[in-house]
């Protein structure tokens, strides 16, 4: 602890001013929601005013209707939840069974491996941009839902952050397990899973986030709306009604309420795992 | 009764069936597109063109010449180095003074960190609208009532770079800070205490035992905010379409604009492994300074 280091002021005083000065950062920082906020739901003559107003003179909540109107958003969203579902489900499952694998099994070739897939950590995602786009146009699958889910259906920061987890649980378990007749597989689902919980929790929520966030991908292997998730189609949705402030924020806002949900559902394993790991998705 | 090398094969055959769903998935789009993106560098390959000649290194050749390019490096440079050199002292001061157990740091912290999870396409429309350069501007506007004119924000070759450099360090300082702050809670009390028996005052407690105790830390935050910075994309995409006069042009919006406006594959993909390049000298050189810089705790 750093405080009450042999500081002459006085301890009230100096907390009082700490919390000043963080009551006005966290102001700054909230500042964009609130315009985001306040201009979704200015009626059309108040959005363009000198000097600006802080406040609608009346909630214009048609904004939201009108914007949601102008795209198909229903289908964006429902593209991001099958696509978020599939990958997160299937990232759960492929880095549970290899993470399994790296801790607990012996097998030929298994540091080499790792070194391997480690290593891929260090490899920007732009280098496989151009490859995939082509294997992709080769499978046929340009503008399907095979081409937005299956590359993420494995995560190499999935298998290490849950390999990390498994090599914590006792090895007498293990043993218990193999006497009884258990199968590693039996042992996986049965002992290793539940007690992995928190774990799980994590990788799910930094893959389902990083899903839904996800641009420059589905940006790329996308072509109509159809197929869009919903971060493409903000951006259709900003160039084509660029000129109207208060529908791109109402969209902005509706955009963003389904992660702020489930960041503050599930926040404590949000920031533990970031705090952990430190991963940008 | 099967003999052991028949079990022991069984066993090595079991976990590859553990670890075949992750290593089709990773070989096929991961680890191959690594390999296979060198190749097509060295091909001239449009995408409407049957013919992709082997060409050498002439797509890297054209690089270095190519001012467009040039111009996207220097400008990711730029943004990389500006927000990283403020982002993480300002993390670290407010990491420091929510380290304090005062009540409702937890509050705190969690509103810093909102920015961070909020979907950056997201952000970047609002502080599009935000700089918006006309008198309707927010910003204009609050810069106004200290009496400062409408400035042109996004329109404009020089502050369009600083503009982005804000709305990313407004998205990333949360991050920085839950992992400064998960750095400082491990530092041992017992140095504190050591420090102030020897009469250090709270400046030199932090110069002499914060500083170089967190350095591990501010290192690994410092090498992953470098690598993130290189690849910025989302924020010219949404608010400047790369411009004012390339002036916010990055490394990957240029790879965007080769690969898949103009269908260029072997370019974009000789200007990907410059990216690659450059993310590979970032982690290493860190790694130097940081082997004769960085202090792990004993």
């Amino acid at each position: 602890m750093i405080s009450d280091s042999g500081y002459q002021r006085p301890p009230r005083l100096r907390n009082l001013f700490i919390h000043l000065v963080l009551i006005a950062s966290v102001l700054i920082v909230l500042l964009p929601y609130y315009l985001m906020i306040a201009t979704s739901l200015k009626p059309l003559a108040e959005v363009f005013t000198y000097p600006f107003t802080w406040l609608p003179s009346r909630l214009a909540w048609e904004n939201y209707g009108e914007a949601w109107n102008h795209a198909p958003f229903g289908r964006y969203f429902l593209n991001s939840a099958i696509i978020a579902v599939s990958e997160t489900s299937g990232v759960l499952v492929t880095s549970a069974l290899a993470g399994y694998a790296f801790a607990r099994m012996r097998f030929w070739g298994r540091e080499a491996l790792f070194l391997i897939f480690l290593g891929t950590l260090m490899v920007p995602g732009q280098v496989q941009l151009v490859p995939n786009y082509i294997t992709i146009t080769r499978l046929g699958w340009l503008n399907t839902y095979y081409a937005l889910i299956v590359p993420w259906l494995a995560s190499v920061f999935g298998i290490f952050f849950l390999r990390q987890f498994f090599a914590t649980i006792p090895q007498e378990l293990q043993d218990a397990a193999t006497i009884d007749g258990a199968s590693h597989l039996t042992f996986l689902r049965r002992v290793v899973v539940p007690l992995s919980r928190p774990a799980f929790i994590t990788v799910a929520l930094l893959t389902f986030l990083g899903s839904w966030n996800a641009l420059t991908w589905p940006l790329i292997v996308t072509n109509t709306p159809e197929m869009r998730p919903i971060m493409v189609g903000l951006l259709s949705f900003s160039s084509e009604w660029g000129t109207q402030p208060r529908l791109l924020m109402a969209a902005a806002t509706f955009s963003v309420l389904p992660v702020l949900a489930v960041f503050f559902v599930l926040q404590r394993y949000f920031i533990q795992g970031i705090a952990r790991a430190g991963m940008k998705f | 009764m099967r003999s052991r090398t028949t079990r022991r094969l069984l066993e090595h055959l079991e976990a590859y069936l553990f670890l075949l769903p992750a290593l089709v998935i990773l070989g096929v789009f991961h680890l191959f597109p690594i390999v296979y993106a060198f190749v097509v560098s060295l091909l001239r390959w449009n995408m409407i063109d049957p013919v992709r000649p082997f060409i050498g290194f002439e797509n890297y050749r054209h690089l270095l010449s190519d001012e467009k390019f040039l111009l996207a490096l220097a400008n990711t440079s730029y943004y990389a180095v500006v927000s990283v050199a403020l982002a993480i002292p300002l993390a670290l001061g407010f990491a420091i003074l929510l380290n304090r157990r005062l009540v409702g740091m937890s509050w705190y912290r969690t509103a810093f960190f909102i920015p961070y999870v909020t979907p950056l396409a997201t952000g970047a429309m609002v502080w599009h609208w935000l700089y918006n350069p006309d008198r309707f501007g927010l910003l204009n506007y609050l810069i106004g009532t200290i009496g400062i004119p409408p400035q042109p924000w996004l329109l404009s070759p020089a502050q369009a770079m600083p503009a982005l450099i804000a709305v990313a360090i407004w998205a990333g300082l949360g991050r920085d800070i839950v992992i400064l702050l998960a750095g400082l809670q491990n530092i041992s009390a017992e140095y504190y205490e050591a420090a102030q028996i020897d009469g250090a005052g709270s400046w030199q407690l932090f110069r002499h035992v914060t500083l170089p105790l967190l350095s591990p830390t501010t290192y690994f935050v410092l090498v992953i905010s470098m690598i993130g910075a290189f690849q910025v994309f989302a924020l010219p995409l949404f608010m400047t379409g790369g411009g004012p006069l390339n002036r916010t042009l990055t490394i990957v919006y240029s790879i965007y604009q080769q690969g898949f406006q103009y269908f260029r594959m072997g370019y974009a993909a000789a200007q990907a492994y410059v990216l690659f390049l450059i993310i590979l000298v970032i982690t290493l050189m860190q790694r130097q300074v940081a082997a004769r810089r960085v202090h792990y705790d004993l």
